[in-house]
């Protein structure tokens, strides 16, 4: 293996996802066992090939259910002997544990690591206005404290901030920027698993209420209950394996920007730009030889940004390429977010893109299936201050 | 109109805070300072970042800035909350690396606009003086 890129050294190998509902019947342990154990099987290993696992952020989070499930009570509900295991919230977005996991592998502390994500944000949120950034009654400590007074209640508002801006400087337009919710739901009208699948028009998009400008309701993910899985391999372990691997040919894992929700350096950009230059520089291939691509997108503009600091349009073009969507259906250059995304077929956080990159790389996404077995895709995680990003290619 | 609205969040002062949030008692927007080279250093900590400085302290600025970026909310989040309203970010006047989270008041929503001329003014809430800005009249000579 080339030692200056050990993620070449990694695959994936299965993948697993929970029933996805506004109304769980399950408990999120139980969403997440399930999730577990479908990409266990889908990988063709068992319980007892597992020895590591990651998670980002880390449990803890119930009240919100933005992370209801740790690695403790998964590792103990099914009794796990790990080599290793890491979840935290200090990484490069979402996908830091699978950055993680690739350390892990490559230190020779692990071979099959499990990797989850388990939401419970709708249940959540029947109880009380869950996600708020604020907590009444109480002092708020830490880097949300600048915002504190100022009825910032929710992430939209705050990174609408940052929306706000990339319109200012590129001129997107509206009709545009409605694309990207008008074409996930399009692809998630073709996913039996999506929980808003009736399709949308301009009208639509446009009768949707403004949360904050620039957002509309159409350009904000969708809360759910529901549990992702992947199992993240070692090559040489990955081979002789049900699915062809997924191999992971490069990661963008940097931070060049100011960490910071108020004093980000890169606001009309986000910090995606260096992440996406360092993925680059780590593979020969290029943004042309990408066949679907899952970005993020907790809003619209994530996936906007997404395609100009990937490269697959140029900087404050995203407008133009998107335009009218034939770009970016299912049948076009670059299908994306071909899922339905967050944005409809549910937040599972960037985890649901991975999950759909590789159903589609396994030519198992029934209706909503790209032609020509893609081979390779990039994916993308979160926004503002973070980002994180991946090229997978399949052997 | 301020007034109309639901309590605002208050954050928790310490010791980097507080001449921030308490500024505003003497009508004085505070920033921390690199007493050595004069770069602004916010969120305040005790050390310069562009020349390793240690002392490091609050002293008041102009209290004027520019619109760097903002956004109209319009979803009530919460009961009792009026809608719309303006969340934004401000750089000092100063220096332009200086982003102040902040609500624009004493106008109309669709009135602000990118790098719009603002000032600051203080809103008690308990033993917080939350910084708020306003167009600033005499702003848009430079």
């Amino acid at each position: 293996m080339d030692r200056r890129y050990p993620e070449k050294n990694c695959a994936i190998t299965g993948v697993g996802q929970s029933e996805v509902s506004r109304n769980a019947t399950k408990t999120a342990i139980e969403l997440t066992v399930d999730a577990a154990m479908d990409a266990i099987t889908d990988a063709g290993l068992t319980r007892a090939d597992i020895d590591g696992i990651a998670t980002w952020p880390g449990g803890g989070d119930v009240h919100s259910g933005f992370s209801p499930v740790g690695i403790p009570e998964l590792q103990d509900a099914m009794r796990l002997k790990l080599g290793w295991y890491c979840g935290g919230g200090e990484m490069p977005g979402q996908y830091g544990a699978v950055f993680e996991a690739i350390g892990a592998i490559n230190a020779n502390l692990c071979n099959h690591v499990l990797i989850f994500r388990t939401v419970y944000e709708a249940s959540a949120r029947k109880k009380s206005f869950a996600n708020s950034l604020l907590r009444e009654g109480q002092r708020q400590q830490g880097m949300f404290s600048w915002y504190a007074p100022y009825y910032n209640y929710a992430a939209a508002m705050q990174q609408a901030l940052f929306f706000a801006r990339y319109v200012h400087e590129s001129g997107i337009k509206p009709e545009q920027q409605a694309m990207i919710a008008i074409n996930q739901r399009r692809n998630a009208s073709l996913n039996p698993k999506a929980i808003y699948r009736t399709p949308i028009t301009l009208d639509d998009y446009f009768n949707g209420r403004i949360i904050a400008t620039p957002l509309r309701i159409f350009d904000c993910d969708l809360p759910c209950d529901g549990s992702t899985a992947i199992i993240v391999s070692r090559m040489d372990a990955a081979r002789d394996l049900r699915n062809p691997p997924i191999r992971i040919e490069a990661v963008g894992t940097n931070m060049q920007y100011r960490n910071s929700w108020t004093q980000l350096d890169a606001m009309a950009t986000q910090a995606q730009p260096a992440v996406a230059e360092m993925m680059w520089s780590r593979t020969d291939l290029k943004p042309r030889d990408v066949r679907i691509a899952q970005l993020y997108d907790g809003f619209s503009f994530h996936t906007i940004n997404w395609l100009e600091n990937f490269g697959f349009c140029k900087r404050f073009e995203a407008g133009d390429f998107i335009e009218g969507g034939s770009r970016i259906a299912l049948e076009g250059e670059l299908p994306i977010n071909t899922s339905g995304g967050a944005l409809s077929a549910g937040r599972l956080h960037a985890y649901g893109a991975v999950h759909e990159a590789c159903t589609q790389m396994w030519c198992r996404a029934g209706e909503r299936q790209v032609k020509g077995e893609p081979g390779v895709c990039a994916t993308s995680t979160a926004g503002g201050p973070l980002a994180g990003a991946m090229l997978l290619v399949r052997e | 109109m301020t007034d109309a609205q639901p309590p605002r969040a208050l954050p928790l002062l310490d010791d980097n805070n507080t001449a921030y949030w308490t500024g505003g008692e003497n009508g004085e927007l505070l920033i921390h300072r690199c007493s050595d080279c004069g770069y602004y250093v916010h969120p305040p900590v005790n050390f310069c970042p562009e020349c390793e400085g240690r002392e490091v302290a609050a002293q008041p600025v102009s209290g004027k800035g520019a619109v760097e970026t903002f956004t109209v909310v319009h979803q009530q989040w919460v009961p009792g909350l009026k809608v719309p309203y303006v969340l934004a970010l401000v750089t000092i006047a100063e220096q332009d690396d200086v982003r102040l989270a902040c609500n624009i008041v004493n106008c109309a929503p669709e009135e602000v606009g990118f790098g719009m001329p603002v000032r600051v003014l203080f809103e008690q809430n308990e033993d917080v003086w939350v910084p708020l800005f306003e167009p600033d009249p005499d702003g848009g000579v430079a």
